[in-house]
């Protein structure tokens, strides 16, 4: 009898532990260990920037038609991407902010930034009446949401659309309610534009708003407040604001011109940078360049200069020799995502034989 | 006895086959009954198990949040991510504030629904409007979230809120702004995503009610209305009052129709007219991509944080059940 209770209890507490033993918060497991032949790899897993997911998806299905190689991309977030790249749960990584020097410490080897597709942020807006496309600066965007500039006909607004009829009504501010690199490269630019902003607010993927604003989910959200909300302002990605077809505005660059959203502006903002620095993690929000939109940012892929094992070193070169080719940025263009311009694009495949296996 | 019945005994006791058989199937049912004991010990155990377990994780990865922000981060409203400043009080106060909202409009609604299905309605009527109202726990919340972006805070912003303010704008809770979603937004959709609970508890319960009770206070001469509200209802209040926690249970812990229309703002404001946030909430916006471990943890703290809450509220509504059904007793 005492031996069949010891046994029971046994069972059930054999059980027990078997499912709450899995301890440790860690990252599905999901490299394969791919076989150190010669020759590359032929699956590849890799996750990260949900901005870039789209095109990420594009690249990779064309790739396994034309190659066989399977490159299994996840929509992480830029930073599960970057924690799971850490871990090694990932070949490699997909970051729209480039690693923080405590990001990489906590990597440990070298890591190689790679820009592959630009994106930009676009202020879009609400406004019932007004038919013309709005201008607006970093400093007006950044006073609106201080709180500063409360009304649509506030003579800082008046004075960069003095041909529009603005209504004297409360702006009401929408942004994001989700970390998200929309709202650093938003938060980056407000930065340079506005000294305030950088002191009160700063900048990063989450940000302690300074005036009463709502925030929305993703971009579907802040679009829907936007379009719900009479005379709101927000941001989305430059991507989701094209095929919704927002209504967006001019943005007063460095140049000191008003420029409009688009895929051709975006690549110029990176085209007339004078000082690149040599690992590539470039700011270009505020960029020079008379045709430069100031609100843009670049998606990296983040890839170690030695990998554990040769084969799939080679994968992870020959992928990004894929999509750093002329024909699939021409493709990025098509999905709305903007192409590097020519001298950055040098610059990205220059990195990657650097890409090497340990043994 | 039957002669059928009186040849299987007969059979019974005659033949030894029957009797080996009989033994085996004995000795076979206890076996089962031994691994069916087991595996529902086992299952007793690994809920158990698997609670301890998820508070065990909580509190090792809220650690260094706990460490660093100490008592200081349930009091604090800072909420600042790039300068790693903390504080969860907008979110407990969104989180309670909400789920209190939509228990005070879903209590009498889920009960009335209950006793119009149980006292009042056709006999025809009540499958088909039991089953609807069923229904509505079997839609999905980010449904309940659209409906409540596209439709519902619309109606509040343009309708609700400026009858509000005329008339009870005295008020500091209908004061401010209103864009639609607001904390009062939000404590609408909960409730009406959990009527069906206490309805289908408060259902169940008043059908247990004794017809000799419901008989006795009629023909003293008490009205249909007296018999629900003075019999009825205070024999049955015990079984509402679960219905009604878990409902809130449910609104406690609900994260996508919340965080849809509650405007995800951290502050505290008098007016449920604009804009709050919740714990659930945040957790599911900022988890994604916190970047530093900080952060991290500190989100984790609040998970903790809302598992407390909830236990806590579980804890003190049993009490009260248990005090109410003692007194019932007496």
């Amino acid at each position: 009898m005492s031996y069949n209770f010891a046994a029971r209890f046994l069972l059930a507490a054999l059980t027990v532990v078997l499912i709450s033993g899995c301890g440790e918060m860690k990252g599905p497991i999901l490299a394969s260990n791919g076989d150190d032949d010669s020759g590359p790899s032929d699956s590849l897993v890799a996750g990260g920037s949900s901005f870039a997911y789209p095109v990420m998806n594009h690249w990779t299905s064309y790739y396994n038609k034309e190659t066989g190689v399977q490159v299994n991309y996840q929509s992480l977030g830029s930073s599960g991407g970057i924690k799971q790249f850490t871990v090694k749960t990932l070949d490699f990584g997909a970051t729209d902010a480039p690693m923080t020097e405590e990001q990489l410490a906590e990597a440990k080897d070298d890591v190689l930034h790679i820009p592959v597709v630009m994106g930009a942020v676009a202020v879009t807006y609400n406004l019932p009446g007004v038919k013309s496309r709005l201008t607006l600066s970093g400093e007006v965007v950044a006073n609106i949401y201080l709180g500063k500039i409360k009304k649509w006909n506030d003579p800082a607004i008046a004075a960069l659309n003095p041909s529009v009829p603005l209504p004297a009504a409360d702006i009401v501010t929408v942004r994001r309610a989700d970390g998200s690199g929309t709202t650093f490269i938003f938060a980056d630019f407000l930065a340079k534009s506005s000294p305030e902003w950088e002191k009160i607010v700063g900048v990063g993927n989450s940000l302690d708003w300074p005036a009463d604003s709502i925030g929305g989910k993703g971009n579907e959200g802040v679009a829907a407040r936007v379009q719900q909300t009479k005379n709101s302002i927000g941001y989305v990605e430059l991507v989701y604001a094209l095929q919704s077809k927002l209504s967006t505005a001019a943005i007063i660059n460095q140049a000191g011109s008003a420029v409009i959203p688009s895929i051709a502006t975006v690549t110029a903002a990176a085209a007339e940078l004078t000082t690149i620095p040599e690992d590539l993690r470039l700011s270009i929000t505020n960029a020079p360049g008379e045709k430069a939109y100031p609100m843009a940012g670049i998606t990296w892929i983040v890839a170690r200069t030695k990998m554990d094992n040769t084969s799939k070193a080679l994968a992870v070169q020959a992928f990004l020799t894929y999509i750093l080719s002329d024909k699939s940025q021409a493709t990025a263009d098509k999905l709305n995502y903007s192409k590097l311009p020519p001298k950055l694009l040098e610059l990205a495949r220059s990195k990657i034989n650097k890409i090497s296996g340990i043994n | 006895m039957t002669p059928a019945s009186s040849e299987i005994i007969n059979v019974e006791s005659r033949t030894p086959r029957v009797r080996r058989f009989k033994a085996v199937a004995s000795t076979i049912l206890r076996r089962n009954d031994r691994i069916a004991f087991s595996i529902s010990l086992g299952s007793g155990l690994l809920t158990i198990a698997l609670l301890a377990g998820i508070l065990y994780q909580l509190i090792f990865l809220s650690l260094p949040a706990i460490q660093r922000y100490g008592l200081g981060f349930l009091i604090s409203s800072e909420w600042d991510p790039v300068h790693k400043k903390f504080g969860a009080l907008p979110f407990i106060y969104g989180t309670l504030v909400s789920s209190a909202i939509a228990l005070l409009i879903a209590t009498p609604f889920g009960i009335g629904t209950a006793l119009y299905l149980t006292e009042l309605a056709p006999r025809k009527l009540r499958g088909i409007i039991a089953f609807v109202v069923d229904m509505l726990a079997a839609i999905p919340s980010v449904v309940y979230g659209l409906w409540g972006i596209f439709v519902l805070a619309p109606f509040i912003q343009e309708s609700i809120a400026p009858i509000l303010q005329k008339y009870l704008g005295f008020l500091p809770l209908f004061q401010g702004r209103c864009d639609g979603v607001s904390m009062l937004t939000a404590g609408l959709i909960l409730a009406i995503m959990v009527v069906p609970f206490i309805t289908a508890i408060a259902r169940e319960v008043l059908l247990t009610a004794p017809g000799e009770l419901k008989a006795a206070s009629l023909a003293l001469g008490a009205t249909e209305w007296e018999t629900i509200w003075k019999v009825i209802l205070p024999y049955s209040r015990v079984g509402i009052g679960a219905g009604v926690v878990l409902a809130l249970g449910r609104a406690l812990g609900e994260t996508m129709a919340v965080t849809m229309v509650i405007g995800n703002m951290p502050e505290i404001s008098a007016s449920i007219l604009r804009p709050g946030h919740s714990m659930a909430a945040v957790i599911a916006n900022e988890f994604r991509e916190a970047d530093s471990a900080i952060y991290l943890s500190v989100l984790v703290e609040i998970g903790l944080v809302l598992f407390a809450v909830a236990l806590v509220i579980n804890l003190a509504a049993r009490l009260l059940l248990w005090r109410m059904r003692g007194v019932a007793k007496n």
